[in-house]
């Protein structure tokens, strides 16, 4: 039985080779976690290789998860940058996951967001890994679940993700941060975006970026009055993210949320609501892959074949 | 999804401010299905090495025009032996023959000079990296 399971999920020479890893990563070697980062991205369900202990430190991590998401150019990357700073001053150590979108035609990706971290690139503290959303539309990465679990068996102290940043149908980081970041900036027409529904309810911070730049206060006085008729107090900080002007006020906000959510116990419900996310998306692509092999004319054939080849196929860890 | 790419990180490293041809050769490999970390102008060889090393690369491609290709190679090359990272480095550029030859005597993989068209650069990173990956 044991040995059964496991055969399913990976070969005994992968197996080897992910131990050696995990164990490596978990004595801070960068190596190591880059190259189970690359097992995990290839294969999103090798998470279900993190079992017994690791799965008991996975539970009892604290590394806080925020999410920076907001319109392509609105200035996510600078802020991420700036905000690292501040938590390095802190002492505490960060891992980033930037992704940026890969062409539906190709599969290829320009991933340019470390341009504006090259200040980390030397300091053992931070990790930045970029990564192509790889066929996601919530603008995540599916294996980004996974990559969170790495991160926490590393030790980071803070996990940023940085969304790919395509508007309103962005809202899976609700569903996998602690406290969500929106950067909305004057010059990226976020004015009309503002009113939308759907990308403003799941923010926790505001951000008002490039309050250098003409319209800073106008927009601002938009998202008040748009917040009021929601009656959630919700923080809103003008930031200069080129300059640093407003990043400490940043932290301090995403430090009171993170005490909210510890006080009111949220925290939970927000880890039990990543958890559910991730299976959704592994259930999708699972879904997804036995769908494209299944042949018919008739749907109701269709969602039965699929359903039968669902249950013939449990995972490990049940 | 599930499937395994091709990872490639472009860097300009020192002063050298000509970064056409690193745009041009981003965006080539980007058509060609790869995904390329582009990190953009100045870079040192120790960010270079920690960037390639972080995001897992299946190479690194160097775009130097300024003439200081020997002397940053070199430290690259250092570089990847005192953190214990192996990969094949491409350069291209303005890089006089004779020292093309003798970047390819210190471990370069490969070496382009200006006029050479994307697609012989797709397929010499296809041929190298595949060779990696089936070690
Ligand atoms: C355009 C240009 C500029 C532009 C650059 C604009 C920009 N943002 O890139 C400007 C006007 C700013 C400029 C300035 C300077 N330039 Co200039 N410039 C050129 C010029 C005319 C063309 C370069 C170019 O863009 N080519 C088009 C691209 C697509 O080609 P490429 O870069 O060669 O890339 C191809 C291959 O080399 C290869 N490749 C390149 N990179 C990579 C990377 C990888 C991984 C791979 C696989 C392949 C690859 O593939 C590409 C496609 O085939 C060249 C002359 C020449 N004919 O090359 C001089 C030249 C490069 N410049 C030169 C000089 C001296 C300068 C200045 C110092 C001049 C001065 N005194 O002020 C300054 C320095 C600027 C700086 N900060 O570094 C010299 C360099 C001499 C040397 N190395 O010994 C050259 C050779 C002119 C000359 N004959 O003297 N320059
Ligand atoms: N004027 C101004 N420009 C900024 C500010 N923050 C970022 N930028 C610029 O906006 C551009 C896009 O920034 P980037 O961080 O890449 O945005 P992203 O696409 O949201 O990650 C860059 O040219 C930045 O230099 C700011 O506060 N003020
Ligand atoms: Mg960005």
């Amino acid at each position: 039985m044991e040995s059964d399971k496991s055969d399913r999920l990976v070969s005994s020479q992968k197996s080897a080779q992910l131990d050696g890893l995990l164990e490596r990563l978990r004595k801070g070697d960068q190596i190591a976690l880059a190259k189970a980062i690359s097992f995990f991205e290839n294969d999103p369900e090798l998470i279900f290789y993190l079992q017994g202990e690791l799965q008991e430190i996975l539970a009892q991590s604290k590394s806080h998860i925020v999410g920076v998401t907001g319109s392509p150019g609105a200035g996510k990357s600078t802020l991420t940058d700036a905000y690292v700073s501040i938590l390095r001053r802190e002492g505490k150590r960060v891992g980033i996951i930037a992704v940026d979108p890969s062409s539906p035609f190709t599969g290829g990706a320009l991933l340019g967001d470390r341009i504006r971290m090259k200040r980390h690139f030397s300091d053992d503290g931070v990790f930045i890994r970029s990564m192509g959303s790889r066929g996601n539309v919530g603008g995540l990465n599916d294996s980004v679940f996974g990559v969170i679990m790495l991160y926490k068996l590393y030790g980071f102290d803070y996990i940023i993700i940085e969304t790919v940043g395509a508007g309103q149908s962005e809202v899976d980081i609700a569903y996998v941060a602690d406290t969500v970041v929106l950067v909305l900036s004057p010059s990226s027409g976020d004015e009309i975006q503002l009113m939308k529904a759907g990308i403003m309810e799941i923010a926790d911070v505001f951000v008002v970026n490039k309050a250098d730049m003409d319209g800073a206060e106008l927009l601002k006085m938009n998202l008040e009055t748009v917040l009021n008729f929601s009656e959630i107090q919700k923080p809103i900080v003008m930031s200069v993210a080129t300059s640093g002007r407003g990043i400490d006020e940043l932290y301090q906000q995403i430090e009171k949320h993170k005490t909210h959510l510890y006080e009111t116990g949220e925290i939970c419900q927000r880890a039990s609501r990543r958890m559910k996310k991730h299976a959704e998306t592994i259930l999708d692509n699972r879904i997804q892959s036995i769908l494209q092999c299944v042949d018919s004319n008739d749907v109701n054939v269709m969602v039965n074949a699929v359903l039968d080849e669902i249950c013939k196929s449990r995972f490990g860890g049940l | 999804m599930g499937s395994r790419k091709t990872r490639v990180l472009i860097a300009k490293p020192g002063l050298d401010g000509h970064d056409r041809g690193a745009k041009v050769v981003a965006r080539g490999l980007r058509d060609a299905g790869m995904e390329v970390i582009y990190t953009g102008l100045r870079q040192t060889p120790e960010e270079i090495v920690r960037a390639a090393m972080q995001e897992d690369v299946d190479m690194i491609g160097l775009s130097i025009l300024s003439g200081a290709h020997m002397s940053v190679c070199k430290k690259i090359l250092e570089m990847m032996d005192q953190h214990q990272f192996h990969v094949p480095i491409f350069v291209g550029g303005i890089i006089p023959t004779d020292d093309g030859q003798q970047l390819m005597k210190m471990g370069i993989a490969a070496v382009f000079g200006p006029g050479t068209p994307i697609s012989d650069i797709v397929g010499k990173v296809e041929e190298i990296v595949g060779q990696r990956v089936s070690e």
